[in-house]
């Protein structure tokens, strides 16, 4: 044998290390370059949803910058923590940009994004992400359907609560047949959304932000 | 030139990934759901594909045997995370497209596998191109595919064409079949075992029909198993 079982062990690991060596640092490297571009975009990304259920016209502030971070679970039943983003004209709040998750739809969990105004209606919703069945409870999202858009401007005055069900369940908001959980669901997690809003509109809406937020009673 | 010849030919039809090999099964069936989603995901496959087979080749004879492995999954998955991040930060408009799917092709074992049977043995430009048209031989199954399950599916075909060229190109998406309710069958994982069933009958059915005396092709690479 020309060389000891010794000597090819430690080579062949320095061998391994070398290569773990120059891999770390090329992603290390990549990484720190490419940081700031990212989180740029990814602000972009997000102001543009934000647009699309909240003018740009409604705010002047810094939106990305200006939030209060909400609890998991309780009523907007997200999975982590979320941002409630005060969205505010001239210094006075006047919107509130929130994420909400349905965890009762047909296929995991529905993430919404949801616009309130302070009067309490709703600039709009829209479906972050979910996993519901293509073709069929899929109609949730704008790109299907505009049936997202039943939602724009209505708000828990102009409905009080019994109808905030799907029309099969006694409600008043349109669903399509052989897809009901879907909407269900995510009419539930409007409902509970907006509830939660009206809970802690002193706090949303104050001159300043403060950091308590109630639970809904 | 005739060995470049046939890494194209063994790329695009004689083992052609996604037909002949079978491998990277996992994405091939679960996101050629449109011909927009086989095309995109096909394209990034290709992508990875051409650049670790690149990336290996150099390198190959400082790798001892016993540690291949690892070192041939480490550099894949750093070359991938790489392209990820540079995209992602000078490309959005493609990492938008793109995005969801690059993370998939680290799992994707057609990678791994070019990898370890040729660029583990051949100099850096055949294994470069052994990549390149292996993924394009992959994209071109999973746009068949992505194709036959959205025409079947939905009637339509290019649908999601706008997420690559903006709103305006909505206008592009064809509706094959007017009134068409939709056979959800075809959408769902089981329409993607029934397509690329069908394409593979038709893959091996077309090559038995011309199936003439092939001659041996004589090679200075060594092949490709």
């Amino acid at each position: 044998m020309a060389e000891s079982i010794f000597k090819h062990a430690s080579k062949t690991t320095i061998v391994m290390a070398i290569f773990s060596l120059v891999g770390t640092s090329l992603l290390a490297f990549t990484h720190d370059k490419t940081k700031t571009p990212i989180d740029a975009s990814l602000a972009v990304e997000k102001m543009k949803s934000f647009a699309e259920i909240l003018p740009r016209s409604q705010y002047d502030n810094d939106l990305l910058n200006d939030f209060i971070t909400a609890p998991v679970d309780g009523e907007l039943n997200n999975r982590a923590p979320t941002k409630v983003y005060i969205a505010r004209q001239a210094g006075k709040a006047n919107a509130v940009l929130l994420e909400a998750t349905a965890r009762d739809g047909y296929a995991g969990d529905i993430r919404l994004l949801i616009a309130v105004y302070q009067d309490g209606s709703l600039g709009g919703v829209r479906v972050v992400e979910h996993k519901e069945t293509p073709g069929l409870g899929d109609y949730i999202e704008l790109s299907k359907d505009n049936w997202i858009k039943l939602f724009d401007h209505i708000s828990l005055i102009t409905r009080p609560s019994e109808p905030w069900k799907v029309k099969k369940d006694g409600g008043e908001f349109a669903y399509m047949t052989g897809a009901t959980i879907t909407p269900r669901a995510v009419v539930k997690a409007t409902y509970k959304a907006l509830k939660f809003v009206e809970a802690n509109k002193a706090q949303f809406f104050a001159a300043k932000a403060t950091a308590n937020l109630s639970p809904v009673k | 030139m005739s060995a470049y010849k046939e890494i194209i030919e063994n790329g695009i039809w004689k083992q052609n990934p996604g037909v002949v090999q079978l491998l990277g099964m996992c994405p091939t069936l679960a996101m050629t759901t449109s011909l927009v989603n086989g095309v995109a995901l096909g394209f990034a496959t290709a992508l990875v594909m051409a650049i670790s087979n690149g990336a290996v080749s150099p390198v190959r004879t400082y790798i001892p045997k016993e540690i291949r492995n690892p070192v041939f999954i480490l550099i894949i998955a750093a070359v991938v995370t790489v392209i990820d991040l540079s995209m992602n930060a000078y490309l959005h408009q493609l990492h938008v497209v793109l995005g969801i799917f690059i993370p998939l092709i680290v799992t994707n074992c057609i990678v791994l596998a070019r990898v370890e049977a040729f660029a583990a043995k051949n100099p850096t430009l055949p294994s470069a191109l052994d990549g390149l048209t292996m993924g394009i031989g992959l994209m071109l199954v999973l746009a068949l595919l992505g194709g036959i399950r959205e025409l079947v599916g939905k009637g339509t075909l290019f649908s999601g064409i706008d997420l690559i060229f903006g709103p305006a190109a909505k206008s592009m998406v064809l509706h094959l079949i007017p009134n068409y309710h939709g056979y959800l069958l075809a959408i769902l994982p089981p329409g993607a075992f029934i397509g690329l069933a069908l394409l593979i009958a038709a893959r091996n059915w077309t090559q038995l029909r011309n199936t003439n005396p092939v001659k041996p092709a004589s090679s200075a690479l060594k092949p490709a198993h």
